[in-house]
């Protein structure tokens, strides 16, 4: 017990000597326990989900991860906290997590009231429409008087309603409470159309579909979901830097820095990737993080593709493509501000 | 002998008549009786003839072997049981350290035995506590750990069947006591104790389990400064405690109140003092009246466990939803259900089978 006060105190000390930006009480609080606690989903294949030996992974788990290396240099000085949809907000609030990195959809309400500070997007998701092809549908407008299956409880039932009604359209709704059995109705032709996010539509149609070429999403997208982690209010300095881990990520893709080629960058003489790779100091001082912070990151955690690649793209059973998420040079919306 | 061969070849009018022996005897007796049984009968017949063999087929004929991977199972048009064989680790002991789980099976074992021991009379001694403390401490030590040169692992990290029997256990055994001392205090001629024993069980009563957990792991946490966390295993563990003790002291009540007020009497009238007369003569005789009321409880607390999934522990029924949400192995649900629901079974089962057994043993006196 004493020696882990000690090395506590030590490594306190340490990031104290280290860190020259003023520091709030959440920040001060995580180094001296050593560890970034992180509110994740229980369970959402490609986000957050424990593989069969227990350990988790996951794009939301990612940017946990990437914290902690920005912090203490070491993906594994994090531990999670699975969260329901109800308790993830007091949780944050009451500081049992320091990070919510759990699907949240960033909106006003949460950013004022629920007392959040919105890290940048993770993941751009929004509502679609999926049809059994032999229906012969192409587009949403097309869609009316279908049997619509939506899970109950969700924004997703309302921004249903809100559709239907906008285009004068009318539905009969297959509500039911279970992801599970939304899905497993629609293959069973309970309904015409399964409605979700866009991602879990693609993810259901390329792993629980029976055949899935059978089915079609339809090019309409009616809502906007931008998935984003979250802090409390109070701790600016902790907000900056769960801020510029996200945005690290996303520079590291579009400089073409890899965990695979991240060395040989360090001899680049591009000023940016000097920059962000600590090459040339100053960026990990103003963060009062190491300087060595983005590079540590996309060394042991990835860059954005990577990182969406590993978990949700085109390779793992989930077969999400970039879409939205591509970077800004490359028709998507992820687009980091200047590390300067 | 000469004077018996007449039995056995004895005429076909002597014989009873065939259908009313053998099997198809038994059936008109049992099966087909009356009108109305013998129109269950065939529905009944029916529905296992339009179930178990589709079921059989999926489950045993269509299967995918216990090595399939994921695309080999959902190229098989029947059960995945490699699924569970992929999972079973980590349906059973959750998120503990995989190189580490021989501690929370062990320490499973030490409760399961722990339990079938004190299901045994003969160890119905005052050792048999101290024996029982050693195992929880033991269980302790084990899913703790930090000594002995074993890991630290916290007990976020729990989950899965040692957690489920945990939540139970303690929360029953904690919770017992309590609910003995509600139930004598509703009946109690002191009106502020008696007062304050019936608002608190009706308080209790008056609530769902989950809006008690939501209470412990949603708003408690609001009420306390900042960094100040009390362990949410220890929440769900008093949510449990406070909500089992409401519950079993109305059974024991029912107890109480089913004895003959002579009992009473009678001990008075020995000269035995409230506590005397409690503990030597009315709650051995109440107890064992309230046994199908308290087995009830403690089967319905055991599957209640499954509800701490809603603030975030992993119990049996967290882990197998867990599970099911690996990329890979989505979809096999069926499976995953199927898995704990057996195990459930398993523990609900012995309790009320073992119930049955302990009621008619302390009946013997006066079985009715």
């Amino acid at each position: 017990m004493k020696a882990g006060i000690l090395a506590a105190a030590a490594a306190a000390f340490t990031f104290a000597v280290a860190g020259g930006a003023q520091a709030g009480a959440t920040l001060d609080a995580i180094k001296a326990k050593g560890f970034v606690q992180c509110g994740v989903n229980a369970g959402l294949p490609g986000f957050a989900s424990p593989d069969s030996a227990g350990n988790w992974t996951g794009l939301d788990v990612d940017y946990c991860r990437a914290v902690a290396v920005a912090l203490f240099n070491d993906p594994q000085k994090v531990k999670f906290t699975p969260l329901s949809a109800q308790q993830r907000f007091p949780a944050i609030q009451s500081g049992e997590v320091d990070l919510l990195s759990r699907n949240t959809t960033w909106t006003l309400t949460r950013d004022t009231s629920v007392g959040l500070n919105f890290a940048p997007v993770t993941y751009y998701d929004g509502q679609g429409f999926m049809v059994a092809k032999k229906l012969g549908v192409k587009s949403a407008k097309e869609l009316n008087g279908a049997t619509v299956c939506v899970q109950s409880g969700t924004t997703t039932e309302l921004n249903l309603a809100d559709y239907f009604r906008s285009n004068n359209m009318s539905y009969n709704p297959v509500v039911i409470e279970n992801n599970d059995e939304v899905n497993a109705a629609f293959f069973a032709g309970r309904c015409d159309v399964l409605t979700t996010d866009a991602s879990q539509l693609a993810s259901t149609r390329a792993s629980v579909a029976p055949k899935p070429d059978d089915y079609v999403i339809l090019p309409e997208i009616i809502s906007k979901e931008p998935l984003a982690p979250a802090v409390r209010h109070g701790d600016d300095a902790w907000y900056d830097i769960v801020k510029w881990v996200v945005y690290a990520t996303i520079q590291a893709e579009e400089s073409g820095i890899t965990s695979k080629n991240v060395d040989e960058h360090l001899n680049s003489k591009n000023p940016e990737i000097q920059r962000l790779l600590g090459v040339s100091a100053g960026m990990g001082k103003a963060l009062g993080v190491d300087e060595k912070w983005a590079y540590n990151i996309v060394k042991k955690v990835g860059n954005y593709s990577e990182i969406f690649e590993r978990n949700v793209g085109m390779s793992t059973p989930l077969k999400l493509e970039r879409g939205l998420n591509g970077l800004w040079t490359k028709g998507g919306l992820q687009y980091a501000m200047p590390v300067r | 002998m000469a004077g018996h061969v007449d039995t056995a070849s004895s005429t076909a009018a002597e014989r009873p008549p065939a259908l009313s022996l053998g099997p198809i005897g038994w059936m008109r007796a049992n099966l087909f009786n009356t009108w109305y049984n013998a129109i269950l009968t065939v529905l009944i017949g029916w529905a296992i003839l339009m179930i178990v063999p589709p079921l059989f087929r999926w489950a045993i004929v269509n299967a995918a072997g216990f090595d399939a991977t994921s695309p080999q199972c959902r190229q098989a048009t029947g059960a995945c049981w490699a699924f569970v064989n992929e999972k079973m680790r980590f349906i059973l002991f959750g998120t503990f350290p995989y190189a580490e789980q021989w501690r929370p099976l062990l320490a499973t074992a030490i409760i399961v035995a722990t339990l079938a021991a004190a299901a045994n009379r003969r160890f119905w001694k005052p050792w048999f506590v101290a024996v029982s403390l050693g195992a929880l401490a033991l269980f302790g030590v084990l899913m703790w750990g930090g000594v002995l040169g074993m890991t630290y692992v916290e007990n976020s990290l729990w989950g899965g069947l040692p957690l489920t029997l945990i939540l139970s256990v303690i929360g029953l055994s904690v919770a017992f006591p309590f609910s003995i001392l509600l139930a004598l205090g509703r009946r109690s001629t002191m009106p502020a104790i008696k007062a304050i024993c019936v608002a608190y069980i009706e308080l209790i009563r008056g609530v769902p389990l989950v809006s008690l957990l939501f209470m412990a792991s949603v708003m408690l946490p609001l009420f306390l400064p900042t960094g100040v966390n009390i362990d949410k295993l220890l929440r769900a563990l008093v949510a449990f405690i406070l909500f089992e003790a409401a519950y079993m002291a109305e059974a024991i009540r029912g107890g109480l109140q089913a004895m003959p007020k002579g009992q009473y009497e009678a001990a008075d009238a020995l000269g035995l003092n409230y506590w005397q007369a409690m503990r030597k003569i009315i709650l051995p005789q109440a107890l064992a009246i309230s046994i199908p009321p308290l087995v009830n409880t403690f089967i319905s607390t055991f599957k209640d466990t499954s509800l701490v999934i809603i603030i975030g522990l992993y119990d049996l029924l967290g882990t197998a939803k867990a599970a099911l949400s690996d990329p890979a192995w989505r979809g096999f649900y069926r499976e995953a259900y199927l898995f704990i629901g057996v195990i459930y079974w398993c523990f609900c089962f012995s309790m009320s089978k073992y119930s049955r057994w302990l009621e008619q043993d302390l009946n013997r006196g006066h079985k009715r």
